[in-house]
């Protein structure tokens, strides 16, 4: 039988990286059987505060007790030990081992050094039946989609009978019905007995599941309170410190004979996306919506020349030729990728660097780099960006999510685009950067940009947007403006269900 | 505010202190040495001394250089040692028939196609490029072996030792084309839009490809650059030895690649710099001129430079991890 789960708790816990205090002196008691949700704007220390209970950051200061007595961790495997596990952002699997090696990867049954298969299988359905897994057990976990990876990491924390499982942020990834099948899988967790820390930006999901929630800010507790007696209101209100009263800009009205900057036409590349044409005017922010999978990144990859598509790809009424990042930035085209870590930023360079890396050329001379012109124009794009940075010559990777999307932006703006493809331009940024981007987006557009917008929030895409797009299965099943653009009817054309 | 940068690296203040040691290690080191042989060598710091250690790091110096635009932008080059060493001996068997120059300069063009064609397998034909010019650099090899036939080459024309020998203000030209390498590659890498790309296509490549660079020219432009280094270097050695052999030499390349590491270059790309690859070259010279000059055992050396590989690499994936 399952065994109860884990009462936990922190007492004056601090972690700080070099200048940056993480958490400042944080104690929080977690009940054992419940699920407490963690929440803050990034950088409130809410994933760190999780990963410290989970063994895997070690704190500066501060202790660490598991059902009443202090544990020290040195390693991950520690907390293993007693019980405590960790579902990271970044899953921890093996992608080439299967879906069995994988959820029994360390604690393989059997004896002498051999792995008895059976008994594994036999454990494995049994588990799996309980949390809805229905792949195979012999598919590499490479091949499983990404909600089913995360089953798998649960299927792991259940085969070590975890009795308190720290999830870090684990629906980031996830489509909105597949989000809510975790939801019910963590509350079956919940109701076998299992402790719960749940750490998320997503405050509808936290007050629908969590029994408890703590409030983080700036590496301190502001409050820990049962979510029965929160609102999202009253979250953000804690988290910020202040009232967010509106969270999109007011838009202003979409241009009515504006010339069209981007003409689409049959742009095809089977099976992502097929005969997509739209056209996007000058000032007018058109938004693609559509699930996970819709070919909503592919199309605007496309249009940018990243990846090879059929049709035809106008700018300002000519037909670019040539199809190719470089070729697109010449013709004023811009591309903010759906990862700024891995398509916008280079990481280990200076954020200088990273705002002029598009056009190295504007900032030099003959080949020859300009660096007062280079420190001139960074500045200027920084600014118009509202980026903040201790230091220019810094690595971009020094910087809070928030700050790095600005800069991933600001690359941008070194030459004034005619057309911005904004691909997730809000992704794992915090509520305040979240409205600066918005900000930014429409100040753009005011200006007389047209601008694509690809967003998984649905209400982004309608709180920014002037005409929306529906994508289902890659290809376009609607278009909305005005009053006909509303949520449910977005819903409904992009799951299919007219 | 850096706290969100804060769940991603769970060792960052263990990181911060290496990422400082792998920052200024090398210019530490450097000094340290220098000065311990200053007090415990009375012919160390003599210029006799000090210009003949620049002239015997010239050819593998320059090879060093080209090796850290390799890194840089994400790639590796093991056939440089097999150039080096076919431009050797092509330039001795061409002698005859071109002239001093004409064979140095052609032997040298030479190594520069070599070169361009790892370029083109690497980014084109998108083969891994350590494995490529391992394959290429066995293929060098035999070309070597095929010319000689398995023989010395000797040059006896004595105007053909005038690039290794001969001297400029007092000093070779060997060690003039070094520094001059030196400063142009140091240039080129900080000051030009070329530079700046290599750092970004070896960052992110696909970062630098959204971004409008040709991450394959880049590649291309610098496995050619290899190429020619290797040749300047292979034509250096000949002069100065007038003969071609096969086989002899062919280890530049993990001299060059030792120097490169231990400078500071990242070996996972995007990060380094030549005067950390100057520095590097140094001072694997310095411990070679140490042991000589102190009169230990030279097999002791290549133990203590593979540690000292291993240890600078170490530094450099430790800190990468925590970033």
């Amino acid at each position: 039988m399952r065994a109860r789960g884990a009462a936990c708790a922190v007492r004056g816990i601090s972690k700080r990286y070099g200048a940056a205090v993480a958490l400042d002196d944080v104690s929080l008691e977690v009940a054992p059987g419940e699920i407490h949700a963690l929440v803050g704007e990034n950088g409130a220390g809410k994933s760190t505060l999780g990963k410290i209970v989970a063994g895997a950051i070690t704190p500066d200061a501060g202790e660490i007790l598991v059902d009443g007595e202090p544990v020290a961790y040195r390693a991950p495997r520690d907390a293993i030990r007693h019980g405590i596990g960790l579902i990271e952002q970044e899953f921890a699997l093996a992608p080439d081992l299967s879906v069995l090696d994988n959820v029994f990867l360390g604690v393989e049954l059997g004896s002498h050094g051999l792995v008895d298969r059976g008994e594994q299988r036999e454990r494995f359905s049994e588990l799996a039946e309980r949390i809805g897994f229905r792949e195979r057990s012999s598919a590499p976990v490479r091949t499983l989609r990404t909600a089913d990876q995360q089953k798998v990491e649960i299927l792991r924390q259940l085969v070590r009978d975890s009795r308190l499982i720290v999830m870090d942020e684990p629906t980031a990834a996830l489509t909105r019905d597949e989000a809510d099948r975790l939801l019910q899988i963590t509350r079956e967790l919940r109701d076998d007995g299992v402790t719960v820390i749940y750490v998320s930006h997503i405050l509808g999901d936290v007050l629908a599941l969590c029994d408890t929630v703590t409030v983080l800010k700036d590496g301190r507790r502001v409050r820990t309170a049962p979510a029965a007696e929160e609102t999202t209101d009253s979250l953000v209100t804690a988290m910020l410190g202040r009232s967010l009263d509106v969270a999109f800009p007011t838009p202003s009205p979409p241009p009515a004979d504006a010339r069209v900057v981007l003409s689409v036409r049959g742009l095809s590349h089977p099976p992502a996306f097929d005969d997509i044409s739209f056209d996007v005017r000058a000032g007018e922010i058109v938004g693609l919506a559509g699930l996970v999978g819709s070919g909503r990144t592919e199309i605007a990859r496309a249009i940018f020349g990243a990846d090879p598509a059929d049709g035809a790809v106008e700018i300002e009424g000519r037909t670019l030729r040539s199809r190719s990042p470089r070729a697109s930035i010449r013709r004023g085209l811009a591309l903010l990728p759906e990862s700024r870590k891995d398509q916008g930023l280079v990481m280990v360079r200076p954020l200088t660097e990273n705002v002029t890396m598009a056009h190295v050329g504007a900032v030099s001379r003959r080949g020859v780099l300009a660096k007062r012109r280079e420190q001139r124009v960074v500045g200027e794009a920084l600014r118009s960006v509202d980026a903040r940075a201790a230091s220019t010559s810094m690595p971009v990777s020094s910087l809070s999510g928030g700050n790095q999307q600005k800069a991933a932006l600001a690359k941008w703006l070194v030459r004034t685009p005619r057309l911005l493809l904004a691909d997730e331009p809000t992704r794992g940024i915090d509520v305040g950067a979240k409205r600066a981007i918005y900000d930014l987006i429409h100040g753009l557009a005011a200006d007389g940009l047209g601008v694509l917008l690809i967003s998984s929030e649905l209400g982004e895409v309608l709180g920014l947007a002037h005409r929306v797009i529906a994508l289902r299965a890659g290809r376009i099943v609607g278009e909305y403006s005005g009053d006909e653009a509303q949520e449910e009817t977005i819903m409904r054309a992009v799951f299919g269900s007219v | 505010m850096a706290g969100s940068a804060a769940p991603a690296r769970p060792f960052a203040s263990i990181g911060g202190t290496l990422e400082l040691l792998r920052e200024y290690m090398i210019v530490v080191c450097v000094v340290v040495l220098f000065l311990v042989l200053t007090f415990t060598s009375d012919t160390f710091l003599t210029s006799t001394n000090l210009l003949n250690v620049l002239q015997q790091v010239a050819p593998v110096g320059i090879v060093a250089f080209a090796l850290t635009f390799l890194l840089i932008v994400g790639e590796f080059d093991l056939s440089s040692g097999a150039l080096f060493v076919l431009t050797g001996v092509l330039a001795a068997k061409l002698e005859p028939s071109l002239g001093t120059w004409g064979a140095l300069g052609a032997a040298t063009l030479a190594a520069l196609a070599g070169g361009i064609i790892n370029g083109l397998l690497v980014a084109y034909a998108r083969i891994n490029s350590f494995v490529c010019t391992l394959a290429t650099s066995l293929m060098i090899a035999g070309l070597s072996n095929v010319i000689t036939k398995g023989f010395l080459l000797n040059v006896t024309d004595p105007g053909f030792f005038a690039l290794g020998s001969n001297k400029l203000l007092g000093v070779k030209y060997s060690i003039w084309i070094l520094v001059v390498a030196a400063l142009a590659c140091g240039f080129v890498l900080s000051r030009t839009k070329f530079g700046r790309w290599l750092y970004a296509v070896g960052g992110n490549p696909e970062a630098a490809r959204l971004s409008g660079i040709n991450v394959r020219r880049m590649k291309v432009a610098a496995f050619a650059f290899s190429g020619l280094a290797a040749g300047i270097g292979g034509a250096i050695v000949v002069s100065r030895t007038a003969t071609g052999q096969a086989g002899n030499g062919i280890d530049v390349v993990f001299g060059a690649f030792a120097a490169v590491v231990v400078g500071g270059t990242s070996v996972m790309g995007g990060r380094g710099a030549i005067w950390r690859t100057a520095l590097g070259i140094l001072f694997l010279a310095l411990i070679t001129n140490g042991f000589n000059l102190l009169q230990v055992e030279p097999v002791y050396q290549s133990i203590i430079q593979g540690a000292i590989i291993l240890t600078a690499v170490a530094i450099d994936s430790l800190s990468r991890r925590a970033t």
